[in-house]
Parts: C-alpha cells; sequence; structure tokens
C-alpha cells in the first residue's frame, strides 16, 4: 500500500472527528472527538515514519499518546465538577466562566 | 490484490465505520465503545505500518487506559437519566457537514499532493523497505529525544496534580 492512502484514510478520520465536534453538544463526546483527531494525526506521522524509514514519527506518537493521556485526566476532571456544579455537560448551557 | 490491501481495507473500513458511529450515536457509552473498535482498527493498521510497539501502545494505553476513564466517568456520572443530549438544529448539522466534506477534500488534496514534490517522494523510492524496530524507537527516545522525553514526565506530574486539586473538595482540608 502506498502511503497516500493513508493518508487519505488519515484526513477522512481526522474530518469525523472535526464534524463531531461541530455537531454534538455533549462535552464528553467532544473529547472522544478530540481522541479521534488525535489518533488520525498518529496515523499519518506512522505512515510518513515508515515511508521515510525512520524510527521518528513513530517517537512523535509516543510523545502525542502521553498529551492525550494528560488532557484526557485534566479534561475528565473538569467535567465532573462542571456536572457537580450545574447538573449537565451540555456545552451550550456551559457557556458562562462564572460558575 | 494482495494480503497487505485486503487487510487495509478491512482496518479501514473498520475504523471509518466506528469513528462514524462516535459521532452518530445518541448515547456516550455506545460512542466509547465504538471508539475502541476504531482504536483497535488503528492498532491494526499500525502492525501493518510495521510500527509494533505504537500497535502495542495504541491498545494498552488507548484503548485500555483513555477509554476505561472515559466509560469510569459516564457511568460515574450516569448521563443517562438525563434529558437528551441532543446535537444542535437540522440546518446547522447540514452546514457542519458541508464544511466538513469540503475539509476533508482539502487534506485529500494536500495528502495527494504534497507526496508529488517534497522530500518524502524522493525517500520513498529510495528507502521503502527499511523497517523501524522497537530498539530504533527506544535509541532515538534516549538520546536525541531525551530532553521531550523528561519532558513529558513533568507534563504528567503537572497533570495528576491538576486532577487532584480539580476533584478535590472544597472546605475538605484535613480530616
Amino acid at each position: 500500500m502506498s502511503l497516500e492512502y493513508y493518508l487519505i484514510l488519515s484526513a477522512l478520520l481526522f474530518t469525523i472527528g472535526v464534524i463531531g465536534v461541530l455537531i454534538r453538544r455533549n462535552a464528553i463526546i467532544i473529547f472522544m472527538c478530540i481522541e479521534l483527531m488525535l489518533n488520525a494525526a498518529n496515523l499519518a506521522f506512522v505512515a510518513i515514519s515508515r515511508s521515510l524509514g525512520e524510527a521518528t514519527g513513530q517517537v512523535f506518537v509516543f510523545f502525542v499518546m502521553t498529551v492525550a493521556a494528560a488532557e484526557v485526566a485534566i479534561g475528565l476532571a473538569i467535567i465532573v465538577s462542571v456536572f457537580k456544579h450545574r447538573q449537565t455537560v451540555n456545552v451550550d448551557e456551559v457557556n458562562s466562566l462564572k460558575g | 490484490m494482495n494480503a497487505e490491501q485486503i487487510l487495509f481495507i478491512l482496518f479501514g473500513a473498520v475504523s471509518l465505520i466506528g469513528a462514524i458511529s462516535v459521532i452518530s450515536f445518541r448515547h456516550p457509552i455506545y460512542s466509547a465503545l465504538s471508539l475502541i473498535v476504531t482504536f483497535f482498527a488503528q492498532a491494526g493498521l499500525f502492525v501493518l505500518l510495521g510500527a509494533h510497539f505504537v500497535a502495542a501502545v495504541q491498545v494498552i494505553v488507548y484503548a485500555g487506559a483513555i477509554m476505561v476513564l472515559f466509560l469510569f466517568v459516564i457511568m460515574l456520572l450516569n448521563l443517562e437519566t438525563l434529558s437528551v443530549q441532543g446535537a444542535i438544529g437540522r440546518k446547522l448539522k447540514g452546514l457542519a457537514i458541508i464544511l466538513g466534506i469540503l475539509f476533508a477534500a482539502e487534506g485529500i488534496y494536500i495528502a495527494v499532493n504534497a507526496l508529488n514534490d517534497t522530500a518524502v517522494a524522493s525517500a520513498e523510492s529510495g528507502a521503502a523497505a527499511v523497517t523501524t524496530t522497537t530498539y530504533d524507537i527506544g535509541e532515538l527516545l534516549f538520546s536525541k529525544y531525551l530532553l521531550p522525553f523528561e519532558v513529558t514526565s513533568l507534563i504528567l506530574l503537572a497533570a495528576l496534580i491538576g486532577v487532584i486539586v480539580l476533584v478535590k473538595r472544597e472546605g475538605q482540608e484535613e480530616s
């Protein structure tokens, strides 16, 4: 399989993530869509790493995964505390900075 | 059609279907489960690309740790009892999908065209058969990328402290 098929698949997955962020209003699902986009980027990294024949792309995937894990932990903690205050995770209802 | 192409189409289709399910299911739990399917399919794609270490980490960290966290929070908040966690209006949804299709077209255009005139294309013809092993990744990680590697540990520490501060109940100092 040549590189471009992997890049096209990666672009499609990223787009699905973007559409998800645009059309869904549940904060948890928006988070999952962000994970989807990070994964699409990982796929592109690994595909290009393979076609260049060196491991640097995979090292970057490692860093992306670390950042994703930290982001999910913080984000879910924020969602839980927002839910405790407002009894909702709908991002349209949580639209003021002041609780 | 050789085995690699068949497997690529299989894993690619599964990951696309899983991704579409993530954004179309009403209930967050079904979305989370579809996301796990997508992650497994992507792990398969990583194996096809010869990145065994990344595939293993994908299954262990993403499908294991991160998705368990998601499912845990969904069940903790017990979102099914809430009213419809609805999507936005039909008109806006149509607009979003049109914008998404434009975005996808742009991405595919870049993916196809970038290969024509850059170093990637020339390298592809030269060193296509070289496979990278976990040994190579480890060597890079602990030599050239040692400082970023240490900084990631700081990120994880910051995340840990941040989460503890966020979820600590106010007024509950020491008991």
